[in-house]
């Protein structure tokens, strides 16, 4: 069979049963576009809106509740489509974070020889999965969250998180010198860098293996803890204080999580959760019995054969669907506009959209920015497919 | 003798070791906080009798609410005395889809005939009305029962599309192939949601001012395009599957594109995708109640507004627990079914 590439097909073999379809293919796109095009001018027109992307330089006149840059009303619409896209961003990387250590815990217990939790683990897995996600997060808002108690009656636990109907508050970490404990941590790596080195070294030589993580995780934690007590680093908690404003009691200070921040991050790492456990379950179940045995018969002791082993080929099934799960999650946390968390759906798809009537400017850009996420996920993704792949002979 | 064996295996099983112990008991402690109360909310302390939110005085759930508005639930605003039409509907569909499992295999070719080009027409009839019965616009149409159209809806008409697709994937001439590629990968690099927008706010800017199209059907024809996209990835993994030999023979035979993948490759190909068909179902009567974002009178957004009716304050839970419960077991038995082809079909190759 000849090389099917492009010029092949259409210079030098050229035949009309190839070239008629993909002709009327291209003519009735283009013909689709035209009509849409015309369309909406005539529409437009009538309407008095004007088209064009001038809109997102001009003040937007609404306020959100929550955002991670300074915004108010009299921002412009750009730096509304910024505030959305941060908080989608935020509480996808939460989410994955979540849904990624729960999921890894689920899956292994699903694993586990104790019944119970085997069980236990695959009722919440059956459980969360089959509910539709929009449900989840309705429930969670609506049900769990609004029904806290208000401030005054506020749960404070171990005088750290204060929990109310407006959401959670964290003491805010104010540091004083923190300069030196991002010194320590920079020789915590350094250290660990070496140590790889001569641990590398020393398994060449003598086939002696030190126990890199674990001294890997002491040095992160003893090298920035010393230089915190050598460059006397201060650290006082801002606790959240209850004022009494008008008679009206309210949390001020702090770090104020929203409760429609929570309920789609509870949601959203709850749901995603239960199909990296299934993820990680399939891959450690991929690994055959004789790859273990093999290890053990080669003198690996139980940590080796799992850390060099069991691990490494298990992660090459567990990554590329997980990686699918966490662009599901990037794209579910659209789901925000359900319940009014200002993701890049419900301030700009939303709000903006409202505001301004550019549908399809507006349309156009937040689809245009949810492809770029899910495009540069599938290029890392890509990109690690290769590199782990097998090299086959 | 029983008591030994009760022993032996809780030891074998829950308490083999220490931590497994540890773990047992904390299982054990979890089970007792959550089932106990759950149960007595649910069941022993709940109102089953009563027409009025007053009836409740127990402490338990009200499902009174739930049974006061369960026709709305189901059907949203349609006329009552109608229901039967989308009953009987969805009966036809139950029914043609379980003659499936009895018949031979060559009928079934019919009976998916009947479910793709036939049964839209007659649940259209049926449901919108026509032929003296009194029609019903499609705003009046909700409840669970729209969930239920548009995923069915979406399903059925993203299928053509989404196989189309996928040959066109897999396709010799590049400009069908890259434009397959590119359709395929944008739909799918969105988020349903963002083409529930799309199809209500920004698609009748591109349609002529005098022309209207049905807001429900708007969103269903996005909702059909956005699945095809999933539908012919899924496809193409089935075409991939089918050995080079097939293709060969059928070549051979004298056969043209369209005679090879109608009566050799597809019907092969589409047998072994049928699990992952139907996970794609799954996912999308999952996604389906999106649309309450858009407006529409889906079973939640019924809920949401029978909760915020004065005389039923508070009764959020007893709602989205009982539409909870709908969708987990229609999705859970779908899933498990969808288990048990895939499990029979890699056996069959084997």
């Amino acid at each position: 069979m000849q090389k099917s590439n492009f010029k092949n097909l259409l210079i030098k073999n050229f035949q009309w049963q190839n070239f008629l379809p993909q002709f009327l293919l291209l003519f009735f796109f283009f013909l689709l576009i035209f009509y849409f095009t015309k369309n909406a001018q005539v529409n437009l027109l009538a309407r008095n809106i004007t088209s064009g992307f001038d809109f997102l330089g001009t003040n937007s006149g609404f306020d959100v509740q929550f955002s991670l840059i300074p915004y108010d009303g009299s921002y412009s619409f750009g730096r509304a489509y910024l505030v959305g896209l941060l908080n989608t961003l935020l509480v996808s990387f939460f989410g994955i974070i979540f849904a990624s250590i729960l999921g890894f815990i689920i899956g292994i217990s699903r694993l586990s020889e104790n019944l119970l939790l085997s069980k236990l683990s695959h009722f919440y897995v059956e459980l969360f999965r089959n509910l539709p996600l929009i449900l989840q997060i309705f429930f969670w808002y609506f049900v769990v969250l609004r029904n806290l108690p208000t401030t005054e009656k506020s749960l404070i636990l171990l005088d750290f998180l204060i929990i109310n109907v407006q959401g959670f508050y964290f003491p805010k970490f104010i540091f004083t010198n923190f300069q030196f404990i991002i010194y320590g941590i920079i020789f915590a790596i350094l250290t660990i860098f070496l140590l790889k080195y001569y641990s590398n070294k020393m398994f060449y030589n003598s086939g002696k293996y030190l126990p890199v993580f674990k001294l890997s995780l002491f040095f992160l934690i003893l090298f920035p803890l010393v230089f915190a007590f050598l460059g006397s680093v201060g650290l006082t908690l801002e606790q959240a204080k209850l004022i009494q404003n008008f008679g009206i009691f309210n949390y001020v200070g702090g770090v104020k999580l929203v409760p429609e921040f929570l309920a789609l991050l509870f949601a959203l790492s709850l749901y995603t959760s239960t199909f990296i456990a299934e993820n990680v379950r399939a891959g450690i179940l991929s690994i055959s019995k004789g790859q273990k045995e093999a290890a053990k018969s080669l003198g690996f002791n139980n940590s080796l054969s799992l850390k060099l082993i069991v691990i490494p080929q298990a992660l090459r099934v567990i990554i590329p669907p997980t990686t699918n799960q966490y662009l599901n999650l990037v794209k579910n946390s659209s789901l925000a506009a359900g319940i009014g968390y200002p993701d890049l759906t419900s301030v700009f798809a939303g709000t903006s959209l409202s505001q301004t009537g550019k549908a399809i400017e507006i349309i156009f850009i937040v689809m245009m920015t949810y492809l770029s996420i899910s495009l540069f996920i599938s290029l890392i993704l890509n990109w690690y497919n290769k590199k782990i792949a097998f090299i086959s002979k | 003798m029983k008591i030994k064996n009760l022993i032996t295996w809780s030891r074998t099983n829950l308490f083999s070791n220490w931590y497994n112990s540890l773990i047992s008991l904390f299982c054990i402690y979890l089970i007792i906080i959550s089932l106990p109360p759950f149960i007595d909310w649910a069941f022993l302390s709940a109102t089953f009798e009563g027409k009025l939110k007053t009836d409740c005085k127990t402490s338990g759930a009200c499902w009174v609410f739930v049974k006061v508005w369960f026709e709305k639930f189901m059907y949203g605003f349609y006329p009552v005395e109608n229901i039967w039409r989308i009953n009987l509907s969805f009966l036809i569909l139950i029914i043609s889809i379980s003659l499936s499992f009895f018949v031979k295999d060559k009928f079934k070719i019919y009976i998916l005939f009947f479910l793709i080009f036939v049964f839209p027409i007659i649940a259209f009839v049926l449901i919108h009305g026509s032929f003296g019965m009194q029609i019903v616009e499609s705003r009046e149409w909700g409840g669970l029962a729209l969930t239920f159209i548009l995923a069915i809806f979406g399903i059925i008409f993203s299928f053509p599309l989404g196989v189309l697709l996928a040959l066109g994937r897999r396709s010799e001439l590049p400009i069908i192939k890259y434009f397959s590629i590119c359709f395929i990968e944008f739909w799918r690099g969105i988020p349903l949601i963002t083409v529930l927008f799309a199809a209500a706010v920004m698609f009748p800017l591109l349609l002529p001012a005098d022309s209207y199209v049905d807001k429900t059907l708007r969103i269903a024809v996005g909702i059909a395009i956005f699945e095809s996209a999933y539908i012919a990835e899924v496809v193409r993994g089935g075409l991939q599957s089918l050995p080079k030999g097939q293709y060969d023979a059928a070549r051979s035979l004298g056969m043209g594109y369209w005679k090879m993948n109608f009566f050799i490759v597809l019907p092969q190909a589409i047998k072994t995708v049928i699990p992952g068909i139907a996970n794609t179902f799954i996912a999308l009567l999952k996604d389906t109640p999106l649309i309450v974002l858009v407006g529409m009178a889906e079973i939640l957004g019924m809920i949401n507004l029978a909760k915020a009716n004065p005389y039923w304050l508070g009764m959020a839970v007893e709602g989205y627990v009982f539409a909870a419960a709908i969708f987990w077991v229609a999705s859970y038995f779908l899933s498990s079914y969808s288990q048990r082809l895939e499990k029979k079909y890699s056996t069959e190759k084997k």
